[in-house]
């Protein structure tokens, strides 16, 4: 995956094209706004990773300019400003998704991948299938190994979401915005909770287990122990 | 001497201002009635004097006619004669007096065919004049006759009137301008009174608040406003240190924690414990990151306005959504989760923030029911009281409570009580719900559920905005 990072802060800047390179992804740098909307303009990214606050073409008017331009790569924006409004003015921009500084990698990287897979026209799929688990999106049933796995509604749209970033790491975040659509670090394990019950129909009466806790991160549903 | 200041300083309030333009207002207008007054009274006392006149040169004419002018003679003597304000003059066509108590004829009346103003001496002794009207009355025989009236008591008391009215004028120009200084001393010396303590303020006593009369007039309205604006600078000053003092503590706690851990782990050796103190270093620093976003969210709520955040929702289901998230958490921990909330369809607000607050208040319920005595069960409930004005939503646990004295220091940040000090969580939470309510013009209220703590969330239905 090619990503383009828009960040003027060198250190930060090179923090991430480092990691990002250690998670197989290959990164480019741009420290300012205009810079990085010609590069971006190029059309070869899979990406784009930009802050708000750029010299000489802020982020959100970069972003707007590019989407006026026809530019469609997905866009995640990095912020210090974290209230409501803000993610609300960012999205409403062009930005895909919006993560507030200070930020922790693997949430960055977990929302990143989410993005890249999100360009590919796979919403528009009706079935979603990991290993034996399937889901139906259009009769909203699920089985594993053909046998029907019942489950609560918001338990449904948490597999959902899970198994349409399968194999990519979910961070709980990520589960709180779009299932619960919340913007809010909880201080108690409720998603864990939500996830170990969801686990316990899914994975309890199998040999095989598919929804792995990913240490430090969040969780994945996978084909494979690994 | 300062007087002479003083006195120009009152003359420079506004109150004295307004006074002099009020009472100047008031003159001009009160000049133009008298005015008109005299003027009216002056022209109804002459037209009926005219009126007398006539009647009088109708009958003397009746007289002459009746009896010649030898009549006519006798008439004017009569009437002369009977010591009434009457004035006659008749003469012959030279100007010769034949008969009458006028001594001359009277040369502003000779000389007008109708009339005339004139003054006369009735007494030879005195030099003083009066004053007199009289007309021309055509007579045959070639004579002249003068039919008048004395009208020096009109006269007087005209001029009396006027007097008094322009003294009243005077009084009351004079009333108005005193009243108007008195005002302004008494308004400069509140204003004073206001002066010196924002001096003192500034000065750096904080406490200072200005005196208050009591008698709720504007002035004491404005002392109150001034006063709940420097209380809640102050409230502000307060917090402000000690929320560095906390943050100090709060703060610096988990940063020697995470230092602690990373030194750990150098000491140690093998890849497995570097990446177990790795990990742990991260958890420490990711506790960090959230404190300091609560922290910033805080600052921006109490900083910040709701326009333009607000939408509308039904908060009713916003807090059931809620508690049904928490349901599992509740579950998992052996607690009951009571919930008892309708739909409030119609509720403008930030529902982000106010999901938050609701959060907030559930995840400090959950925390504390786990500290009850044990012999209970935990029970925590969720309640919702639609009011006509505002929407309460109650969150109760039976835990150890917070006793009364503390409860108002809880609200304020990163205030943990020294019991909870040792338990994870920012010290932020109830803040944040405060800062919340205050956005949406609203109250946190924590009350004893006996046993445990009861937190009122106070929410104001705003105007509908179309």
């Amino acid at each position: 995956m090619h990503v383009l990072v828009v960040e003027d802060d060198r250190e930060t800047a090179q923090f991430l094209q480092k990691a990002l390179k250690e998670s197989g992804h290959a990164a480019d740098l741009a420290e300012d706004g205009e810079t990085g909307q010609s590069m971006a303009e190029q059309g070869v990214y899979d990406v784009l990773i930009v802050d708000r606050m750029l010299p000489r073409l802020d982020g959100l008017s970069m972003i707007r300019e590019l989407r006026s331009r026809g530019v469609r790569t997905p866009v995640l924006i990095l912020s210090a400003l974290g209230e409501v409004d803000d993610r609300v003015k960012g999205l409403r921009a062009g930005g895909d998704d919006y993560l507030t500084k200070p930020y922790a990698y693997s949430e960055l990287l977990a929302r990143v991948e989410a993005l890249t897979r999100r360009a590919v026209p796979e919403e528009q799929e009706t079935r979603y299938v990991v290993d034996g688990l399937v889901l139906d999106r259009l009769s909203h049933r699920v089985t594993r190994d053909g046998e029907a796995i019942q489950l609560q509604p918001r338990e449904y749209r948490l597999l959902e979401y899970l198994m349409k970033h399968a194999g990519q790491v979910v961070t709980r975040t990520m589960l709180l915005e779009h299932v619960w659509d919340y913007h809010f670090d909880p201080q108690t394990n409720v998603i864990d909770v939500h996830v170990s019950r969801l686990r316990a129909k899914i994975d309890k009466n199998f040999d095989k287990p598919l929804l792995h806790t990913v240490r430090g991160a969040g969780y994945t549903i996978r084909d494979g122990s690994a | 001497m300062a007087l002479p200041e003083r006195l120009q300083r009152t003359i420079s309030t506004t109150s004295f201002r307004v006074a002099a333009i009020t009472v100047a207002a008031y003159l001009a207008f009160a000049g133009l009635v008298v005015g008109f007054l005299l003027w009216q009274t002056n022209r109804v006392m002459t037209s009926q004097v005219l009126a007398t006149l006539d009647g009088e040169a109708q009958q003397l004419r009746a007289e002459e006619q009746a009896g010649g002018t030898q009549a006519l003679v006798r008439a004017v003597e009569t009437r002369s004669s009977s010591g009434g304000p009457g004035l006659y003059f008749l003469g012959d066509a030279r100007g010769t007096k034949l008969a009458g108590n006028l001594s001359r004829l009277p040369p502003e009346v000779a000389g007008s065919p109708t009339g005339g103003v004139f003054r006369y001496s009735p007494d030879i002794a005195s030099a003083r004049e009066h004053l007199a009207v009289a007309i021309p009355v055509k007579v045959g025989g070639g004579l002249m006759l003068i039919v008048g009236r004395d009208v020096e008591d009109q006269r007087r008391f005209a001029s009396e009137m006027g007097t008094v009215y322009f003294l009243a004028l005077g009084f009351l120009t004079l009333g108005g301008l005193v009243a108007g200084i008195a005002i302004g001393r008494v308004a400069l010396r509140r204003i004073e009174t206001i002066n010196v303590a924002a001096r003192s303020i500034m000065d750096g006593d904080l406490s200072r608040r200005i005196a208050v009369t009591g008698s709720g007039d504007e002035y004491d309205a404005l002392a109150l406003n001034l006063n709940a604006m420097l209380d809640r600078i102050e409230a502000l000053m307060n917090g402000l240190r000690e929320v560095s003092d906390n943050i100090a503590h709060d703060l610096k706690t988990p940063l020697t924690r995470l230092r602690n851990a990373a030194e750990a782990a150098l000491r140690e050796t093998g890849e497995d414990a570097y990446r177990v103190g790795l990990e742990h270093t991260i958890e420490k620093a990711d506790e960090l990151i959230k404190t300091f976003n609560s922290l910033l969210l805080v600052a921006r709520l109490e900083a910040g306005a709701l326009e333009g955040n607000a939408e509308r929702f039904d908060i009713g289901r916003a807090v059931r959504d809620v508690a049904e998230l928490y349901e599992p958490v509740a579950e998992e921990r052996n607690m009951q989760l009571h919930v008892n909330v309708g739909s409030v369809p119609e509720f403008t607000g930030n529902r982000q923030l106010i999901v938050q607050a609701v959060v907030n208040l559930i995840e400090n319920a959950i925390k504390y029911s786990g500290k009850r005595q044990q012999t209970d069960d935990a029970l925590i409930s969720i309640d919702l009281k639609d009011r006509a004005d505002a929407v309460d939503i109650i969150v109760g646990d039976n835990g150890p409570g917070i006793a009364e004295e503390d409860r108002e220091r809880v609200l304020k940040r990163f205030v943990r009580l020294e019991k909870s000090r040792t338990e994870p969580g920012t010290g932020l939470g109830l803040s944040l719900v405060q800062a919340v309510a205050r956005l949406h013009g609203g109250s946190v209220r924590l009350e004893d559920n006996a046993p445990g703590l009861r937190v009122v969330l106070t929410l104001p239905r705003r105007p509908s905005e179309g």
